[in-house]
C-alpha cells in the first residue's frame, strides 16, 4: 500500500497513469449525460407545479453538490501535501481550484435562471445561493492567493493553509446563512429542495451526478497532466518522454 | 562534536562539517547562493532534497533545541527603528533568555556603542546597527552562530572588535558560519573556508 | 539561561507592541477615524431621516467595523517581517504560535477596542437607542476579535507578497461574514426587544474556535513568508 502510494506520487507515474485514465473517465461521463439529458429533458414527467422549469435543476443540483465536493477534495489534497511533503497533492488541490470555480459559477448562473420563472427575479438571497456565492469568493481568493506567489513551492503551501481554514469555515459560513435567512423570511422550505421527488424524476437526476463525477475524474486527468507538465519543466524524464514520441 | 550533512537542489551535492572551536566561511561570487545556503541550514529555507543535522539529529525533528543552540544573522539587523538601542538589544534578549541590565550596558561597551544606548535606532549610523545586531549574537549565548556577511558597514575598529569577539566564542567551543567576502582570522588552524563556484 | 516561560513571552510581546503603538501613535489612530468616516458616508449617501437609518444601522456599524479592521490589519505584520525581526522570532526557539497570538491581541487592543468605545457615539449617530449600546458594543467586543484573528491568517499569507493589501481583504472578507451576520443580527434582534443570547453565543462560540485554531494556522503561514 505504503509502495503504491509512493510509486503513484512520482510525477512521471501519475502522468502516464493519469493519460491511461483519462478514457476511462471521459466516455462513460459523455454516456451518461447524454443518458441523463434524455432522462431529465424528455422521460421525466412535468412537474404539477412548476412545469418544465423545474428540468434545469439536472444541470443545478449536480453541479453544486460536485461545488463543494471539490472544495472539499481541494482542501484535503492540500492538506496531505502539507502534512506529507506530497507535491503530487499539492498539483492536484492547484488542478481543482479552477474546476470547482467552473462547478459554481454554472450552480450561480442554473440557479438565476431557475428563479426567473419561480420567484420572477432573477436574484434571490436564498441561504444555498447565498453560501454557493460565498464558496465561489473561496475559490477565487484560494486563485488569487495561488497566483500572487512566483515559487510554486511557497505558492501549494500557502495556498494549502488557506484552503484548511477555507474548509473548517464552510460549515460556519453555511449555518450562519441558513440562519441568517430563516430570520429574514420566517421559516419556509427552500425553494430549490423537493421534498419528495417521484422516482421517474430521481433517476435522470442521479444518472446526471454520476456523469457529472466522472467529467470531473476525466477533466482532473487532463488538468493534472498539465500541473505535472509545468512543474517539472526541466526534469530530465520530460525530454525523453518528448523525444520519444 | 556537532555534525552537519547539507545537499541542496539549487547549490548541488553540498557536504560540509562543522565541528565546536570552528570557523566556517563561505565565499564565492555574488548570486551564487551563500545567503540561500545559510537560511538553509538555519532552517530558514526547505530543502528540495538532503538533511541538516545538529549534534546527530535532523534539524526538521529537533526544530525547538535546536533554534535554542542557534543565532542567525540576516542581511537585515532586526532591529525597530522607533525603539532605542538598549530597549531593542533587551527585547530580543529576553525572548530568548534572562538578562541582567547589568549585562546589556558592558556589551554594548564592549562593541563601542554604548554612547548611543538611549537613542533610537532611527538616530544610528549602518555600522553602529550592524553593532547593535552583533551584540544580541554575543547575548544569546548560543553554540552555533550563523552570520551572513557580518562585517558590512563595519569601519576597521568594528571589525577587528569583532574578530576578537569571534575568536573567544571559539575558543569557548562554539561554532561559527560565516558568508563573507573578506575573510576573518586569516591564518588561524581552526578556521576553514568553503568555496561555492557559480 | 532561563528562557521566559509562556506568560513571560506574551507580557514581553505585549509590551513591546504598546511600546512600539505609543511611538507611533498617529498609525493607531488612523483605523478609528476610517471607522467613523465610512459610517459619516451612509447617511450622505442614503438618507438623513434617522427612521430609516435605523433600520440599518446595525449594518453599518459593523460593516464599517469590518473595513476598518482588515485597514488595521496590512501593518500588522509587515514592518516585524521586512526588517527581519519576525524571522529571528521563528528562530527563538519560542512557540510562534503563541508569539503571533499575542501580536495579534495587542493588535486587537489598539484597533478593535477602540472600536467598541467609539460604538456608541457612532451609533447614536446612525439613531440607533441607548437601549442597544451594550448588544453593539458587546457584539462588536467579541466580534473584532474574531475578525482580527482571521484577519491575521490573512495577514501572515500575504505578508510576503507585493501589493498583497487588495489579496487580504479578498481572501478575509469571505471568512469573516459569519461573523458579520451574528454580529448584525444582535444589534438588530436587540433593536427590536428580542433575545440576544443565541447570536451573542454563536460570536463567543467562533472566538474561542478562532482563538484554539487559528495561531496554528498563523505560524504555519509566518514560516512560509519569512521564507523569502
Amino acid at each position: 500500500m505504503w509502495l503504491w502510494f509512493h510509486k503513484l506520487s512520482s510525477p512521471p507515474h501519475a502522468y502516464r497513469t493519469a493519460g491511461r485514465l483519462r478514457p476511462w473517465f471521459f466516455w462513460p461521463a459523455i454516456l451518461l449525460l447524454l443518458i441523463g439529458t434524455y432522462g431529465g429533458l424528455v422521460l421525466a414527467p412535468e412537474d404539477y407545479q412548476q412545469k418544465d422549469a423545474f428540468r434545469i435543476l439536472y444541470v443545478h443540483v449536480p453541479s453544486a453538490s460536485m461545488s463543494l465536493m471539490v472544495y472539499v477534495a481541494l482542501a484535503v489534497a492540500a492538506a496531505i501535501g502539507l502534512i506529507w511533503r506530497m507535491k503530487l497533492a499539492h498539483a492536484f488541490a492547484a488542478a481543482c481550484a479552477p474546476v470547482g470555480a467552473w462547478f459554481t459559477v454554472l450552480t450561480l448562473v442554473t440557479g438565476s435562471i431557475y428563479g426567473k420563472p419561480m420567484w420572477g427575479t432573477w436574484w434571490e438571497w436564498d441561504p444555498r445561493l447565498t453560501s454557493e456565492l460565498i464558496l465561489l469568493f473561496l475559490y477565487l481568493g484560494y486563485m488569487a492567493l495561488r497566483a500572487s506567489f512566483d515559487d510554486t513551492q511557497r505558492a501549494d503551501r500557502a495556498s494549502a493553509i488557506l484552503a484548511i481554514v477555507g474548509v473548517v469555515n464552510v460549515p460556519i459560513v453555511k449555518y450562519s446563512v441558513v440562519w441568517w435567512n430563516s430570520l429574514h423570511q420566517g421559516p419556509s422550505i427552500s425553494k430549490l429542495a423537493a421534498p419528495s421527488i417521484d422516482p421517474s424524476m430521481l433517476w435522470p437526476l442521479l444518472v446526471m451526478m454520476l456523469g457529472f463525477v466522472l467529467y470531473f475524474a476525466a477533466v482532473m486527468c487532463d488538468r493534472i497532466r498539465g500541473e505535472i507538465l509545468r512543474r517539472e519543466r526541466n526534469a530530465s524524464w520530460l525530454s525523453e518522454i518528448a523525444v520519444g514520441t | 562534536m556537532h555534525l552537519w550533512r547539507g545537499d541542496k537542489h539549487l547549490l548541488r551535492g553540498i557536504d560540509l562539517a562543522l565541528h565546536r572551536g570552528e570557523l566556517l566561511q563561505v565565499v564565492g561570487p555574488n548570486g551564487v547562493g551563500k545567503t540561500s545556503l545559510l537560511r538553509c541550514i538555519a532552517g530558514l529555507l526547505p530543502m528540495e532534497s538532503g538533511e541538516v543535522k545538529w549534534s546527530g539529529q535532523d534539524i526538521r525533528k529537533s526544530r525547538d533545541e535546536y533554534t535554542r543552540a542557534l543565532s542567525y544573522l540576516a542581511h537585515t539587523n532586526a532591529l525597530k527603528n522607533e525603539l532605542t538601542a538598549l530597549e531593542n538589544l533587551r527585547f530580543s534578549v529576553s525572548l530568548l533568555r534572562h538578562v541582567t541590565p547589568q549585562a546589556l550596558v558592558e556589551t554594548l561597551e564592549r562593541l563601542q556603542i554604548s554612547q548611543c544606548s538611549d537613542l533610537p535606532v532611527r538616530a544610528l549610523s549602518a555600522g553602529q546597527k550592524r553593532r547593535l545586531a552583533i551584540a544580541r549574537i554575543l547575548l544569546s549565548e548560543t553554540t552555533l552562530w550563523i552570520l551572513d556577511e557580518p562585517i558590512t558597514n563595519l569601519d576597521a575598529a568594528g571589525i577587528a572588535l569583532f574578530e576578537a569577539c569571534v575568536a573567544q566564542h571559539l575558543e569557548r567551543g562554539g561554532a561559527v558560519l560565516t558568508a563573507a567576502h573578506q575573510l576573518l582570522l586569516k591564518g588561524e588552524p581552526n578556521v576553514r573556508t568553503l568555496e561555492l563556484r557559480p | 539561561m532561563t528562557a521566559p516561560g509562556l506568560l513571560g513571552l506574551v507580557r514581553l510581546v505585549i509590551a513591546r507592541d504598546l511600546k512600539l503603538a505609543v511611538r507611533h501613535w498617529d498609525q493607531v489612530v488612523q483605523p478609528l477615524i476610517f471607522f467613523v468616516i465610512v459610517t459619516t458616508l451612509f447617511p450622505l449617501a442614503i438618507s438623513p431621516a434617522l427612521d430609516e437609518l435605523r433600520k440599518i444601522g446595525p449594518g453599518i456599524v459593523w460593516v464599517a467595523a469590518m473595513l476598518a479592521s482588515l485597514l488595521a490589519l496590512e501593518s500588522l505584520f509587515r514592518p516585524d517581517v521586512e526588517d527581519g525581526t519576525m524571522e529571528q522570532w521563528t528562530l527563538s526557539g519560542q512557540p510562534l504560535s503563541i508569539m503571533l497570538l499575542a501580536k495579534t491581541f495587542t493588535h486587537w487592543l489598539l484597533a478593535g477596542l477602540p472600536l467598541v468605545a467609539i460604538s456608541p457615539l457612532v451609533g447614536t449617530a446612525l439613531g440607533l437607542p441607548s437601549s442597544v449600546w451594550p448588544v453593539l458594543a458587546i457584539s462588536l467586543a467579541l466580534g473584532t476579535g474574531s475578525l482580527s484573528i482571521l484577519g491575521a491568517i490573512g495577514a501572515a499569507l500575504t505578508v510576503a507578497v507585493r501589493r498583497g493589501s487588495v489579496l487580504l481583504a479578498l481572501l478575509v472578507l469571505p471568512l469573516e461574514m459569519p461573523v458579520l451576520i451574528f454580529g448584525a443580527r444582535a444589534v438588530d434582534l436587540a433593536m427590536h426587544g428580542e433575545s440576544v443570547a443565541g447570536p451573542l453565543n454563536l460570536l463567543a462560540a467562533m472566538l474561542l474556535l478562532f482563538v484554539s485554531l487559528g495561531p496554528i494556522a498563523m505560524a504555519a503561514a509566518m514560516r512560509i513568508s519569512v521564507e523569502s
